[in-house]
């Protein structure tokens, strides 16, 4: 009966990762700054992580995240790379990351 | 419920995860723009749980905020700059144009979060919740025990119904909160309570002592639990989050009754959160009425819910500091837990600007732990149930 979900995923350059239902990231007209709006929180996303989560759509693989802002910041990949991968990860452990599947949903 | 909303502007984030909790910045102003605002759609419910953080005094159906005005207060919050909408009550789902209200709240860009004991809750109403943009649910659990738990609701079969209803919200993929309420009478339940939440699929499980106002302080010699108990509970908590780590987060708060620094209550009076009551009245908290001679401002009236922010006298009676008599004035903690719970105080000193007995420093706190102590082993276990007419004593099995 309980519903499989993906639990602990591991993010690696394949993952497609993408917001769940009860996780909103949206710029704050009030306050001028972007907010991720989760469960009994409100988290403040730096500049980094902003562009980061806009990219997170469940089509884009992490690989191409990293390629993308690679591009945009002219750093070294494999630093971007390292900054992604870890962002990405602890939201996913706690939640607010999840892996799009391979089949259409 | 525990809404850890904050002022604005965003605090920096951690450079090491590059999203931070939005948190207030110390020695700002006495109170930001608000975050997170709990809707206490009705004081109805099919439930009569003796701990029930309602008003004592309840107000009727008659009293309630139409479709309408609730519409109203919606739009004004959104635009006020509030993110988060706590629904609650009473029961929320008794309200009948709740799935109208939660369709209205995501249209204005307001985060939705359903607080409910979900006993009135079929895969109907669940899908049309979750399809109205509902974001979050969080339901009640009296116990993992079935018998036990619709003994503590004072409701036969409630249980199962949450366990059903529990189970369709993850089917429709509705994140979930289980809530456990905790006292003596099932706090040795917490390991199953435990799994309960994990076969449930919940996201997030929340271990809540009671909190000891209006009808929990009315049942407090049946709820208290020892402080060995306490301690086993926070033991048990800590070995779960370790085992569970990325599948079940554990929020636990314990009763602060043996605490040794009082809870930073709301975040602080009237600092980043308020209440609107099922009449529209705008509260501090939940239980800000059981302080008498404060005056609230309603929805009703002629001023906005911007300038009541802003101006009105029960609000701005116990922000920020200026307030606080010693030891709470000239105490190194005071923008750390602003002096604890009004509330508190209230019920427990007669003078709401007292240093609540929580706190250690306060010169009633060994006097409220010794009670607290004699009441978890001396007191009955018998309730008095929350209802419209005052209380319902009923039996309620042996001394414990």
């Amino acid at each position: 009966m309980t519903p499989a979900r993906p639990r602990r995923i591991r993010v690696n350059g394949d993952t497609r990762p993408q917001l769940p239902r009860h996780a909103r990231l949206r710029f704050d007209g009030t306050r001028q700054a972007w907010v991720l709006l989760v469960p009994e929180r409100v988290l403040a996303p730096d500049d980094i992580a902003v562009d980061i989560l806009k990219l997170c759509d469940g089509a884009r693989r992490v690989d191409d995240i990293v390629d993308t802002l690679a591009a945009k910041y002219a750093a070294p990949r494999a630093t971007i790379d390292a900054d992604v991968v870890a962002l990405l990860q602890d939201l996913a452990d706690k939640g607010f990351v999840v892996a799009a599947r391979d089949t259409a949903e | 419920m525990s809404p850890s909303p904050t002022d604005a502007p965003p605090a920096l984030a951690d450079p090491t995860d590059g999203v931070a909790v939005l948190e207030p910045r110390a020695g700002t102003a006495a109170y930001g723009i608000p975050l997170a605002v709990l809707a206490e759609l009705t004081h109805r419910c099919p439930l009569q749980c003796p701990y029930c953080s309602n008003p004592l005094e309840l107000e009727r159906a008659g009293a309630e905020l139409t479709t309408a005005e609730w519409q109203r207060v919606m739009s004004e919050l959104a635009e006020l700059g509030v993110l988060q909408l706590h629904l609650s009550g009473g029961e929320p789902t008794a309200r009948r144009d709740l799935v109208e209200l939660v369709r209205h709240a995501n249209r204005v860009g307001l985060y939705t979060n359903l607080i409910t004991s979900a006993v009135l809750l079929d895969r109907n109403a669940l899908a049309a919740l979750a399809d109205a943009g509902l974001c979050h649910i969080q339901i009640s659990f009296q116990g993992s025990v079935p018998d036990a738990a619709d003994r503590v609701a004072g409701l036969n079969g409630a249980h199962a119904k949450k366990i059903a209803a529990a189970r369709l919200a993850r089917d429709l993929d509705l994140p979930l909160t289980v809530n456990a309420v905790i006292h003596r009478q099932n706090i040795d339940q917490l390991p199953d309570i435990i799994d309960m939440a994990v076969d449930l699929d919940a996201d997030r499980l929340e271990v809540a002592n009671v909190q000891y106002y209006g009808w929990a302080l009315k049942n407090r010699a049946a709820l208290m639990p020892t402080p060995a108990q306490v301690e086993t509970a926070v033991a048990i908590v800590e070995a779960a989050r370790e085992r569970l780590a990325g599948t079940l987060v554990i929020d636990h708060v314990i009763p602060d009754y043996y605490a040794v620094r009082p809870k930073k209550c709301m975040g602080g009076w009237g600092r980043q959160f308020f209440n609107i009551s099922p009449s529209g009245k705008i509260l501090p908290c939940h239980a800000a009425e059981t302080i008498t001679g404060l005056h609230f401002d309603s929805v009703r009236g002629n001023r906005s819910i911007a300038w009541i922010w802003q101006h009105s006298e029960a609000l701005n009676r116990f922000r920020g500091t200026d307030w606080m008599p010693e030891p709470c004035q000239s105490c190194a903690y005071r923008e750390i837990d602003y002096g604890g719970c009004r509330c508190q105080a209230f019920a427990l000193t007669g003078d709401a600007a007292n240093t609540d007995p929580a706190c250690t420093l306060s010169p009633l706190h060994e006097r409220l732990f010794a009670t607290a102590e004699h009441e978890a082993t001396e007191g009955t276990a018998d309730f008095v149930y929350r209802n419209f007419s005052g209380g319902t004593a009923a039996g309620g099995g042996r001394r414990r």
